[in-house]
Protein backbone atom coordinates (compact mmCIF):
# COMPACT_ATOMS: atom_id res chain seq x y z
CA UNK A 1 0.00 0.00 0.00
CA UNK A 2 2.99 2.16 0.88
CA UNK A 3 5.13 1.55 -2.36
CA UNK A 4 1.98 2.28 -4.44
CA UNK A 5 1.64 5.87 -2.29
CA UNK A 6 5.14 6.56 -3.33
CA UNK A 7 4.39 6.16 -6.76
CA UNK A 8 2.56 9.32 -6.97
CA UNK A 9 4.70 11.63 -8.74
CA UNK A 10 5.40 15.29 -7.24
CA UNK A 11 5.93 16.64 -10.68
CA UNK A 12 2.44 18.33 -11.38
CA UNK A 13 2.89 20.04 -7.91
CA UNK A 14 6.24 21.05 -8.25
CA UNK A 15 5.29 22.58 -11.73
CA UNK A 16 2.00 24.21 -9.83
CA UNK A 17 4.69 25.70 -7.53
CA UNK A 18 7.09 26.94 -9.13
CA UNK A 19 4.06 28.55 -11.81
CA UNK A 20 2.68 30.31 -9.36
CA UNK A 21 6.19 31.91 -8.03
CA UNK A 22 7.21 32.95 -11.01
CA UNK A 23 3.99 34.72 -11.52
CA UNK A 24 4.11 36.70 -8.59
CA UNK A 25 7.88 37.59 -10.01
CA UNK A 26 6.15 38.68 -12.61
CA UNK A 27 3.77 40.76 -10.76
CA UNK A 28 6.61 42.70 -9.36
CA UNK A 29 8.63 42.98 -11.99
CA UNK A 30 5.78 44.55 -14.29
CA UNK A 31 5.02 46.69 -10.98
CA UNK A 32 8.44 48.25 -11.33
CA UNK A 33 8.88 48.47 -14.80
CA UNK A 34 4.99 50.44 -15.05
CA UNK A 35 6.41 52.68 -12.17
CA UNK A 36 10.20 53.42 -14.17
CA UNK A 37 9.61 53.65 -17.54
CA UNK A 38 7.07 56.01 -19.47
CA UNK A 39 7.09 53.69 -22.21
CA UNK A 40 6.14 50.32 -20.58
CA UNK A 41 3.12 52.55 -17.94
CA UNK A 42 1.95 53.82 -21.62
CA UNK A 43 1.12 50.14 -22.74
CA UNK A 44 -0.26 48.68 -19.26
CA UNK A 45 -3.24 50.05 -19.29
CA UNK A 46 -5.33 47.61 -21.09
CA UNK A 47 -8.47 49.09 -19.14
CA UNK A 48 -8.35 52.36 -19.08
CA UNK A 49 -10.39 53.20 -15.60
CA UNK A 50 -8.14 51.08 -13.77
CA UNK A 51 -4.69 52.11 -15.49
CA UNK A 52 -1.15 50.35 -15.58
CA UNK A 53 -2.40 47.97 -12.70
CA UNK A 54 -5.34 46.07 -15.55
CA UNK A 55 -1.56 45.28 -17.70
CA UNK A 56 0.37 44.51 -14.75
CA UNK A 57 -2.33 41.92 -13.36
CA UNK A 58 -3.41 40.43 -16.65
CA UNK A 59 0.41 40.09 -18.08
CA UNK A 60 1.59 38.40 -14.47
CA UNK A 61 -1.39 36.20 -14.83
CA UNK A 62 -0.91 35.16 -17.98
CA UNK A 63 2.63 34.06 -17.70
CA UNK A 64 1.69 32.48 -14.24
CA UNK A 65 -0.79 30.24 -16.52
CA UNK A 66 1.14 29.62 -19.57
CA UNK A 67 4.52 28.90 -17.03
CA UNK A 68 2.07 26.47 -15.27
CA UNK A 69 0.97 24.83 -17.75
CA UNK A 70 4.38 24.84 -19.81
CA UNK A 71 6.09 23.13 -16.54
CA UNK A 72 2.92 20.65 -15.61
CA UNK A 73 3.28 19.47 -19.82
CA UNK A 74 7.13 18.45 -18.86
CA UNK A 75 6.65 16.89 -15.35
CA UNK A 76 3.32 15.81 -15.16
CA UNK A 77 4.01 12.20 -13.90
CA UNK A 78 7.54 12.65 -13.02
CA UNK A 79 9.35 12.63 -9.93
CA UNK A 80 11.26 15.76 -9.34
CA UNK A 81 14.27 17.39 -7.39
CA UNK A 82 11.26 19.29 -5.28
CA UNK A 83 13.86 20.83 -2.49
CA UNK A 84 15.22 22.52 -5.65
CA UNK A 85 12.47 23.45 -7.29
CA UNK A 86 11.20 25.45 -3.70
CA UNK A 87 14.03 27.50 -3.33
CA UNK A 88 14.40 28.61 -7.03
CA UNK A 89 9.98 29.39 -6.56
CA UNK A 90 10.83 30.95 -3.01
CA UNK A 91 13.43 33.33 -4.03
CA UNK A 92 11.39 34.23 -6.75
CA UNK A 93 8.06 35.40 -4.62
CA UNK A 94 10.47 36.96 -2.45
CA UNK A 95 12.03 38.90 -4.77
CA UNK A 96 8.08 39.47 -6.69
CA UNK A 97 7.36 40.74 -2.53
CA UNK A 98 10.17 42.80 -2.42
CA UNK A 99 9.69 44.38 -5.93
CA UNK A 100 5.76 45.55 -5.08
CA UNK A 101 7.33 46.98 -2.09
CA UNK A 102 6.89 50.72 -2.53
CA UNK A 103 10.12 51.77 -0.86
CA UNK A 104 12.03 48.92 -2.41
CA UNK A 105 10.90 49.76 -5.33
CA UNK A 106 11.81 53.87 -5.22
CA UNK A 107 15.42 52.45 -3.92
CA UNK A 108 15.94 50.13 -7.19
CA UNK A 109 14.60 53.17 -9.17
CA UNK A 110 16.51 56.02 -7.80
CA UNK A 111 13.60 58.00 -6.50
CA UNK B 1 -31.37 53.99 6.62
CA UNK B 2 -29.79 54.58 3.27
CA UNK B 3 -26.42 53.22 1.25
CA UNK B 4 -24.60 54.90 -1.68
CA UNK B 5 -23.61 52.45 -4.37
CA UNK B 6 -20.17 52.80 -4.07
CA UNK B 7 -20.28 52.46 -0.34
CA UNK B 8 -22.19 49.15 -1.29
CA UNK B 9 -19.91 47.81 -3.76
CA UNK B 10 -16.71 48.93 -1.20
CA UNK B 11 -18.24 47.00 1.08
CA UNK B 12 -18.85 43.42 -0.82
CA UNK B 13 -15.13 43.66 -1.98
CA UNK B 14 -13.65 44.27 1.42
CA UNK B 15 -15.55 42.66 4.02
CA UNK B 16 -17.77 39.79 2.23
CA UNK B 17 -15.19 38.71 -0.73
CA UNK B 18 -11.76 39.82 0.84
CA UNK B 19 -13.04 39.24 4.46
CA UNK B 20 -14.06 35.86 3.76
CA UNK B 21 -11.28 35.08 1.66
CA UNK B 22 -9.04 36.06 4.60
CA UNK B 23 -10.49 33.86 7.05
CA UNK B 24 -10.86 31.00 4.33
CA UNK B 25 -6.50 31.09 4.38
CA UNK B 26 -6.21 31.04 8.11
CA UNK B 27 -8.33 27.71 7.81
CA UNK B 28 -5.68 26.49 4.71
CA UNK B 29 -2.97 27.34 6.75
CA UNK B 30 -3.78 25.82 9.97
CA UNK B 31 -5.05 22.42 8.44
CA UNK B 32 -1.43 21.32 6.88
CA UNK B 33 0.05 22.56 9.43
CA UNK B 34 -1.42 20.59 12.34
CA UNK B 35 -0.92 17.68 9.84
CA UNK B 36 2.78 18.50 9.68
CA UNK B 37 2.67 18.71 13.53
CA UNK B 38 1.68 15.77 14.42
CA UNK B 39 3.13 13.97 12.19
CA UNK B 40 -0.72 12.51 10.66
CA UNK B 41 -2.09 12.89 7.86
CA UNK B 42 -6.32 13.40 8.02
CA UNK B 43 -8.36 10.14 6.96
CA UNK B 44 -10.82 11.76 5.61
CA UNK B 45 -13.82 10.14 4.31
CA UNK B 46 -15.65 10.42 0.73
CA UNK B 47 -18.18 13.08 1.79
CA UNK B 48 -15.03 15.06 4.12
CA UNK B 49 -12.79 15.21 0.62
CA UNK B 50 -15.62 16.50 -1.14
CA UNK B 51 -16.84 19.16 1.12
CA UNK B 52 -12.68 19.92 1.88
CA UNK B 53 -12.71 20.13 -2.07
CA UNK B 54 -15.72 22.45 -2.30
CA UNK B 55 -14.33 24.87 1.01
CA UNK B 56 -11.09 25.03 -1.20
CA UNK B 57 -13.03 25.76 -4.57
CA UNK B 58 -15.54 28.48 -2.29
CA UNK B 59 -12.00 29.76 -1.22
CA UNK B 60 -10.63 30.28 -4.23
CA UNK B 61 -13.38 31.98 -6.14
CA UNK B 62 -13.52 34.59 -2.95
CA UNK B 63 -10.08 35.34 -3.45
CA UNK B 64 -10.52 36.17 -7.63
CA UNK B 65 -13.69 38.06 -6.67
CA UNK B 66 -12.09 40.26 -4.41
CA UNK B 67 -9.22 41.17 -6.29
CA UNK B 68 -11.38 41.43 -9.58
CA UNK B 69 -13.85 43.50 -8.04
CA UNK B 70 -11.13 45.63 -6.16
CA UNK B 71 -9.48 46.60 -9.50
CA UNK B 72 -12.22 46.71 -11.69
CA UNK B 73 -15.09 48.46 -9.78
CA UNK B 74 -13.79 50.29 -6.84
CA UNK B 75 -10.22 51.11 -7.73
CA UNK B 76 -11.37 53.17 -10.61
CA UNK B 77 -13.79 55.08 -8.81
CA UNK B 78 -10.50 55.70 -6.11
CA UNK B 79 -8.26 56.97 -8.73
CA UNK B 80 -11.01 58.64 -10.89
CA UNK B 81 -9.57 62.17 -12.18
CA UNK B 82 -11.32 65.44 -10.47
CA UNK B 83 -12.85 67.26 -13.51
CA UNK B 84 -11.51 70.63 -13.70
CA UNK B 85 -13.69 73.43 -11.58
CA UNK B 86 -14.31 70.88 -8.78
CA UNK B 87 -12.88 71.82 -5.62
CA UNK B 88 -14.30 69.04 -2.97
CA UNK B 89 -11.55 66.15 -3.16
CA UNK B 90 -14.93 64.11 -1.12
CA UNK B 91 -15.65 62.22 -4.57
CA UNK B 92 -11.90 61.52 -5.35
CA UNK B 93 -9.78 59.79 -2.96
CA UNK B 94 -6.23 59.33 -4.50
CA UNK B 95 -6.64 62.85 -5.33
CA UNK B 96 -7.83 63.58 -1.27
CA UNK B 97 -5.25 61.60 0.10
CA UNK B 98 -2.43 63.37 -2.65
CA UNK B 99 -3.56 66.76 -1.75
CA UNK B 100 -2.19 66.91 1.85
CA UNK B 101 1.72 65.74 2.88
CA UNK B 102 0.14 64.39 5.95
CA UNK B 103 -2.23 61.66 4.14
CA UNK B 104 -0.09 60.95 0.45
CA UNK B 105 1.80 57.94 2.83
CA UNK B 106 -1.77 56.21 2.53
CA UNK B 107 -1.49 56.45 -1.29
CA UNK B 108 2.10 56.36 -2.16
CA UNK B 109 2.43 53.47 0.53
CA UNK B 110 -0.43 51.93 1.26
CA UNK B 111 -2.29 51.67 -2.41
CA UNK B 112 0.67 51.28 -4.12
CA UNK B 113 1.43 48.29 -2.25
CA UNK B 114 -2.04 47.23 -1.70
CA UNK B 115 -3.00 47.08 -5.18
CA UNK B 116 -0.01 44.79 -6.56
CA UNK B 117 0.72 42.55 -3.33
CA UNK B 118 -3.26 41.85 -3.61
CA UNK B 119 -2.67 39.56 -6.69
CA UNK B 120 -0.59 37.11 -5.08
CA UNK B 121 -2.89 35.72 -2.60
CA UNK B 122 -5.42 34.19 -5.23
CA UNK B 123 -2.80 33.18 -7.48
CA UNK B 124 -0.85 31.12 -4.60
CA UNK B 125 -3.93 30.07 -2.73
CA UNK B 126 -5.28 28.52 -6.29
CA UNK B 127 -1.74 26.66 -7.03
CA UNK B 128 -2.33 25.62 -2.77
CA UNK B 129 -6.14 24.31 -3.16
CA UNK B 130 -4.93 22.70 -6.60
CA UNK B 131 -1.97 21.01 -4.87
CA UNK B 132 -4.47 19.98 -1.83
CA UNK B 133 -6.93 18.63 -3.89
CA UNK B 134 -4.57 16.87 -6.76
CA UNK B 135 -2.48 15.35 -3.21
CA UNK B 136 -5.67 14.88 -1.41
CA UNK B 137 -5.61 11.31 0.71
CA UNK B 138 -1.91 10.88 -0.58
CA UNK B 139 -0.25 10.37 3.03
CA UNK B 140 3.04 10.77 4.40
CA UNK B 141 5.21 10.42 1.02
CA UNK B 142 4.09 13.99 0.00
CA UNK B 143 4.95 15.54 3.46
CA UNK B 144 7.41 18.04 1.57
CA UNK B 145 4.90 18.86 -0.80
CA UNK B 146 2.18 19.81 2.31
CA UNK B 147 5.22 21.77 3.83
CA UNK B 148 5.93 23.44 0.68
CA UNK B 149 1.97 24.44 0.39
CA UNK B 150 1.46 25.38 3.69
CA UNK B 151 4.65 28.12 3.23
CA UNK B 152 2.96 29.75 -0.29
CA UNK B 153 -0.38 29.87 2.12
CA UNK B 154 1.13 31.55 4.69
CA UNK B 155 2.77 33.71 2.36
CA UNK B 156 -0.70 34.75 0.70
CA UNK B 157 -2.42 34.65 3.65
CA UNK B 158 0.27 37.55 4.70
CA UNK B 159 -0.69 39.35 1.68
CA UNK B 160 -4.46 39.25 1.55
CA UNK B 161 -3.75 40.43 5.60
CA UNK B 162 -1.73 43.70 3.81
CA UNK B 163 -4.06 44.37 1.34
CA UNK B 164 -7.26 44.15 3.64
CA UNK B 165 -5.79 46.35 5.89
CA UNK B 166 -4.50 49.11 3.98
CA UNK B 167 -7.57 48.53 2.27
CA UNK B 168 -9.32 48.83 5.76
CA UNK B 169 -6.82 52.29 6.57
CA UNK B 170 -7.30 53.80 2.99
CA UNK B 171 -11.24 53.68 3.13
CA UNK B 172 -10.97 55.37 6.63
CA UNK B 173 -9.13 58.23 5.33
CA UNK B 174 -10.64 58.86 2.31
CA UNK B 175 -13.69 56.28 1.70
CA UNK B 176 -14.70 55.51 -1.73
CA UNK B 177 -18.46 56.46 -1.82
CA UNK B 178 -20.77 58.29 -3.61
CA UNK B 179 -23.06 57.20 -6.85
CA UNK B 180 -27.14 56.47 -6.96
CA UNK B 181 -28.22 56.41 -3.15
CA UNK B 182 -29.73 52.74 -2.17
CA UNK B 183 -32.45 52.82 0.53
CA UNK B 184 -32.11 50.09 2.50
CA UNK B 185 -35.00 50.91 5.16
CA UNK B 186 -37.62 53.80 5.05
CA UNK B 187 -37.95 55.47 8.05
CA UNK B 188 -41.28 55.41 9.67
CA UNK B 189 -41.31 58.91 10.51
Amino acid sequence: MKEAREAVPNGAAGAAILAACLGCFALGVLAMAGDGSKAVARLLPFYGPTGPLSGVSTVAILIWLASWFGWNHTWKGKQIALGKVSVVAFVLLALGLLLTFPPFEDLLLGK
Amino acid sequence: MQITLRDLVTMIHGMLFGGLFLMACFGVVVLPHRSLATGESAILTQAGRGRERLYLIAMVLLGWAAVLSGAYLVYPWYRAAVPAGVMDLGAYPQRLLMSDPRTAGWHTLGMEWKEHVAWMAPMLMTTVAWVMMKYQGTGEEHRRVRAVVTALAVVAFLAAGIAGEFGALLDKHAPVEGGRVITLRQDAR
